[in-house]
């Protein structure tokens, strides 16, 4: 079984050059901005700017292709979700109805249902290109130094550490524990009936946990013995200073979420409506 | 050696522990008689490594576990459920303080305690927190997140209930037993 998943792409470029803390600072606003707003127009601002600094980072759609089918998947599975539930959850919202298709029930279909399902979308896709640009621009070791800097303790900070790096070793013992036990007959295909399969699924992962249970005293052991955690701070190889465009990307984003949240503010309400 | 909240195999645990979360989401089981479903092995594990290394650890590796998990796999992190996958991992690590896994006991009081503290944490996680947070932060309709909520937390009731009891059980069955050397007469 192949399991995709997204890494680092080295590339040279600005995005790639800026560090890793502010880039985390940058996509936790913007993540806060998309979570609190329903502005149609700040979130369209924010999927064009994501776009564009997409285009800056020079990464190719084919190598995160995989993830944009799941996550379309997922968005047409949500929407379909949503009009099911309730179709007129929009027009509840925006306090108007305009009906451009009559449907038995309560399922006609109206212009603010469709626009409110718009920026629900739209709030997904909005932070999509950063969550995606922070992973594949920021180097594993540096992330967590950047954890470290925004003020997260550092002992969690290796705690994430410690997981991008043994997620390839998990991967192989999955693969090394899969093969042998395929050598001794087991059949996890869907041929086999429902009962022997998790038999056998056991088979496989009762000692990749186990084994990986093991592996946590040893690399307690080996932290112990060189004094991790005595001290209240550390130092990280991968930590580097703030530079000019770490300061502008910082504090634009800033001023997004200020204006964001003023918007709200001032219209009383976190949904922009352009029906009356 | 000062004993503080997070020492170092809480650290270390929470680390590896997420790791294997990650891969256990990619590794799933169809249920043959249910289409589109497939037994979540991530939080059988989850309630494995809780019991043994405690409510920080099950928290941390809920909420890193889940939070990586979902920007490796999916490029972008689905909040709201993450915080519930925290504080699930939370309420089986608050389990062991009741219960002896490491010296190998776990009969039909800790089987009964285990499940009680899982059943109470996923209800109030899936049942109420999850939904909650999806319509305070994406405005979701209510009856489609309850019944979302509902689906996803009575699987992983079921799932944990059985399985990770099982897990737990084998795992309690490796480790020696306190006081199970006799003195041959």
């Amino acid at each position: 079984m192949k399991m995709q998943m997204l890494s680092y792409i080295e590339r040279a470029t600005p995005i790639h050059r800026m560090t890793g803390a502010a880039k985390l600072v940058c996509f936790i606003i913007w993540s806060v901005i998309a979570m609190t707003t329903f502005d149609t127009r700040i979130l369209v601002f924010m999927l064009i700017a994501g776009i564009v600094i997409f285009r800056m980072a020079n990464v190719h759609l084919r190598e995160i292709a995989f993830v944009l089918g799941f996550i379309l998947i997922f968005l047409l599975l949500n929407n379909l979700g949503i009009y099911i539930f309730a179709p007129q959850q929009g027009s509840s919202i925006y306090g108007t109805v305009h009906i451009l298709l009559h449907l038995p029930g309560s399922y006609s279909l109206t212009l603010e249902q469709l626009f409110y399902q718009l920026n629900v979308t739209l709030k997904y896709f909005a932070v999509i290109p950063f969550a995606l640009l922070f992973i594949v621009t920021t180097h594993p070791s540096e992330f967590a130094a950047s954890l470290n800097r925004i003020g997260v303790s550092y002992r969690i900070a290796y705690a994430v550490s410690i997981t991008l790096r043994y997620i390839p070793d998990v991967q192989r013992s999955y693969h090394e524990i899969t093969q042998a036990q395929q050598a001794r007959g087991i059949d996890l295909s869907k041929k086999e009936k429902l009962w022997r399969r998790m038999r056998q699924a056991a088979a496989i992962i009762i000692p990749l946990v186990f084994s990986t249970l093991d592996r946590i005293e040893v690399i307690s052991n080996a932290m112990e013995l060189r004094r991790f955690g005595m001290k209240k701070k550390r130092t990280w190889y991968d930590e580097r200073p703030f530079a000019c465009i770490d300061y502008l990307a910082v504090a634009f984003s800033m001023l997004l979420l200020i204006l964001s949240l003023w918007l709200s503010f001032h219209r009383g309400s976190r949904y922009y409506n352009p029906f009356n | 050696m000062k004993k503080d909240w997070l020492s170092i195999r809480t650290v270390v645990a929470a680390g590896i522990g997420a790791a294997i979360f990650i891969i256990l989401r990619y590794i799933s089981i169809p249920v043959g008689f249910i289409p589109n479903t497939t037994v979540q092995l991530s939080y059988i594990f989850l309630a494995l490594i809780a019991v043994i290394y405690g409510p920080v650890a099950g928290g941390l590796i809920g909420l890193i576990g889940h939070s990586l998990g979902d920007a490796l796999q999916y490029g972008s992190v689905w909040w709201s459920w993450v915080i519930v996958s925290a504080i699930v991992g939370i309420g089986f690590g608050l389990a062991s303080r009741f219960l002896k896994i490491s010296d190998g006991e776990f009969g039909w009081k800790s089987i009964a305690v285990f499940n009680v503290f899982q059943l109470v944490t996923q209800a109030i996680g899936w049942f109420l927190i999850a939904p909650a947070l999806d319509i305070a932060i994406y405005g979701e309709p209510a009856n489609k997140v309850f019944v979302q909520g509902f689906t996803a937390g009575i699987l992983d009731i079921v799932t944990v209930g059985i399985f990770g009891t099982l897990l737990i059980w084998l795992y309690a069955q490796t480790r020696t037993k306190a006081g199970s050397l006799k003195k041959e007469a």
